[in-house]
C-alpha cells in the first residue's frame, strides 16, 4: 500500500481536521469526535444530517454549509458512525423545528442513525429520517435489504437541504426528500479497485482487462464483472439498466456523472458526451449537468452515472442558493 | 461463572479478536465490505484499554458495559448487533454475583432476541443468528440432558460451527451480503464465524 497518510489509525481524524482546518467559514468540528457542524448556525430551520464511513471524501460534510447539511457525521474508513456520534450530531443542530437524517441504505447506517434518533427523542428531540437507495444494480426486492445508497444521495442534501433553508417544516422537508429519492436512479462501474488504509490491500481484485459493472461505493461487487468496453458502450450499459428502472420518457433530468476517485475529468467529460447524446436520442431533456467527484470511494477508479427526474419543484430546489466546501449553487 | 470468569473470557474475546482479524476480514472481503475483523479488533481492543475498570464491576454492569463499548467503537452492522447483545444480556445479569448456567442461558436468550429485534432477523438468512439459535438449543438440550456446563458449552460450539457451515450453503437475504445474492453461496457469513469465536471464549473459562 502507497498512500499520502501518517498513521492508518489516524486517517479519518486527520482527514477531519484538515477538512474543517481548509473551511473554517463553514465547517466546525465538535470536540467529540468527527461530527462536522455548520459554522454560521441558521435558527428555526429543519436541521439536516447526514454521514456514513470515510472514504467517499466530500461526502459529507464537504455538503454542510448554507442549503444544504447542518451536520455530518464521519465513521472510520466504509464503516459507519456509531450512535453516540450521531446523537452528538444531532443534539448539536436540533431545534424546535426538528431533525431529518438523510440516510444511505446499509444495514449498518440504518442501524446506527436508528439507535442516535431513539437516544435523541428520548431527549424530546424531533427526529425524522429518509433512507436513500439509488442503485439500481442492486436488486430491490423482498430477499435483500433492499437498494444501496450511492451518489443520488448528494441530490438529497441539496434539494432537502433548500426546502429546510426556506423554512419549511420537518414533513415537509422530509416529503421533498422521499420525493428525490424516489426520483433518482444511479449506476457505476470501475476497472480498479481501493485500498482501505487499515486493510492495507485492495478489497477485490480485477484483471487489467476487466471491469465491475454495478459496483458499490466501498467497492462491494456489483451485477457481473466483464472485459472491458469503451466508454460509450459502458454507459450504454449502465443508462440501459437505469432508464429501464423508472420511466423517464419526455422528462427533465439532472444529471450526475460521479468520479469514484481516480477516474480523471477527461474520462469523466468523456463518460457525460455519451450520456447527453443517448438522452437526447430517448427524448429526454437535461436541465442540469453535475460532472465531478462527489461521492468517491477512496482511489477507486470508476464512475456513477445518475439521473434525477425533476418536476417543477425539483428544478427550484435545486436551483436555490447552496453555499457549501463542496457543492455550491 | 463469577466476574473473575467473566472478566477472563472478555480477555480471550480481545485475543481472538486481535488474532482472527485478517482471517474475519478476508471472509468480509468476500461477501461484504471487508472490515468485519478491522471493526471487531478495535472495539474489542478499546475494552481491553478499559479492562481494569471492567474487572470490578459486578457480572451484569461487566457485560452491559462491553456492550456499550461495542456500540460505541465498531460501527458498521456488527457495532448495533453485538453490542445490543452484550447490553441486553448485561441487563438480565444485573446485579448478579454469581451466574448459573440457567442464567447463562437465559442472558444468552436476551442477547439472541436483541439482535433480532436490532437486525430485524431471523435464522436463515445467512447471519449470525444462525450460529446463535442453534448454538442456544444445542446447550439448552445438552444442559436438560446432562446438567454438565462442559458439555453443553461444547455441544453449542459444534452446532455454532455446523451453523457456520450451513451460512455457506444459503443465499445471503439480510446485511451488504444480500446484495449477492445467488452469488453469496459458497462463502461463509463473517457474523456466525466471529459470534463462534467469542462463544469458544466463553467456554475457555467454564
Amino acid at each position: 500500500m502507497k498512500k499520502f497518510i501518517n498513521d492508518v489509525a489516524k486517517v479519518e481524524d486527520e482527514m477531519i481536521l484538515g477538512l474543517v482546518k481548509a473551511y473554517p467559514q463553514y465547517l466546525q468540528k465538535l470536540d467529540c469526535g468527527n461530527v462536522v457542524v455548520r459554522s454560521n448556525r441558521k435558527e428555526n430551520k429543519v436541521a439536516l444530517i447526514s454521514g456514513g464511513g470515510s472514504g467517499h471524501e466530500p461526502a459529507h460534510a464537504g455538503y454542510v454549509g448554507t442549503g444544504m447539511l447542518d451536520a455530518a457525521v464521519a465513521g472510520a474508513v466504509f464503516t459507519s458512525p456509531t450512535p453516540d456520534q450521531v446523537y452528538e450530531g444531532i443534539k448539536a443542530i436540533a431545534g424546535d423545528a426538528g431533525v431529518l437524517m438523510v440516510i444511505k441504505n446499509y444495514t449498518g447506517d440504518v442501524m446506527n442513525f436508528e439507535m442516535a434518533a431513539e437516544m435523541a427523542e428520548a431527549d424530546g428531540i424531533l427526529v425524522k429520517q429518509v433512507v436513500v437507495n439509488d442503485d439500481v444494480a442492486v436488486k430491490d426486492s423482498l430477499y435483500t435489504v433492499g437498494r444501496r445508497g450511492v451518489a443520488g444521495t448528494v441530490f438529497v442534501h441539496k434539494i432537502a437541504g433548500a426546502a429546510a433553508e426556506k423554512g419549511e417544516d420537518l414533513l415537509k422537508v422530509q416529503a421533498v426528500a422521499q420525493k428525490v429519492v424516489d426520483n433518482v436512479r444511479t449506476m457505476g462501474a470501475a476497472i480498479r479497485p481501493c485500498i482501505v488504509p487499515a486493510a492495507g490491500k485492495p478489497g477485490f481484485e480485477l484483471a487489467e482487462d476487466e471491469m465491475e459493472v454495478g459496483i458499490g461505493i466501498h467497492g462491494e461487487p456489483g451485477t457481473h464483472r466483464e472485459k472491458i468496453k469503451s466508454a460509450d458502450e459502458i454507459v450504454d450499459l449502465l443508462l440501459e439498466k437505469i432508464l429501464a428502472d423508472i420511466d423517464y420518457s419526455g422528462s427533465e433530468v439532472a444529471v450526475m456523472i460521479n468520479g469514484a476517485g481516480s477516474t480523471p475529468l477527461m474520462e469523466l467529460f468523456i463518460i457525460n458526451n455519451r450520456v447527453a447524446d443517448v438522452l437526447k436520442e430517448k427524448g429526454i431533456s437535461v436541465y442540469k449537468t453535475y460532472v465531478g467527484e462527489y461521492m468517491t470511494s477512496i482511489e477507486m477508479e470508476g464512475f456513477s452515472v445518475s439521473l434525477l427526474k425533476l418536476d417543477e419543484e425539483l428544478k427550484t430546489l435545486l436551483d436555490d442558493k447552496a453555499d457549501t466546501p463542496a457543492f455550491k449553487a | 461463572m463469577n466476574n473473575e470468569n467473566i472478566i477472563h473470557a472478555i480477555d480471550k474475546m480481545i485475543d481472538v479478536m486481535e488474532s482472527q482479524k485478517e482471517f474475519l476480514t478476508e471472509l468480509d472481503n468476500v461477501i461484504g465490505d471487508g472490515d468485519h475483523g478491522i471493526n471487531m479488533a478495535r472495539g474489542f481492543g478499546e475494552i481491553n484499554k478499559k479492562r481494569d475498570l471492567l474487572a470490578v464491576m459486578d457480572a451484569g454492569d461487566m457485560i452491559k458495559n462491553v456492550g456499550m463499548i461495542l456500540v460505541a467503537t465498531v460501527g458498521g452492522a456488527s457495532g448495533p448487533l453485538y453490542g445490543t447483545a452484550f447490553m441486553k444480556a448485561g441487563a438480565f445479569l444485573k446485579g448478579k454475583e454469581e451466574i448459573g448456567f440457567e442464567d447463562f442461558l437465559e442472558a444468552f436468550q436476551c442477547a439472541i432476541e436483541g439482535v433480532m429485534a436490532r437486525g430485524k432477523a431471523a435464522e436463515g438468512e445467512k447471519t449470525m443468528l444462525d450460529a446463535m439459535l442453534p448454538a442456544k438449543r444445542a446447550m439448552e438440550k445438552e444442559w436438560n440432558l446432562t446438567g454438565d456446563e462442559k458439555k453443553s458449552l461444547e455441544a453449542g460450539i459444534s452446532a455454532a460451527k455446523a451453523g457456520v457451515e450451513y451460512t455457506k450453503t444459503i443465499i445471503a437475504t439480510k446485511g451488504r451480503a444480500s446484495y449477492l445474492g445467488e452469488r453469496s453461496i459458497g462463502h461463509q457469513d463473517p457474523g456466525a464465524t466471529s459470534f463462534t469465536f467469542l462463544l469458544e471464549a466463553i467456554a475457555s473459562q467454564i
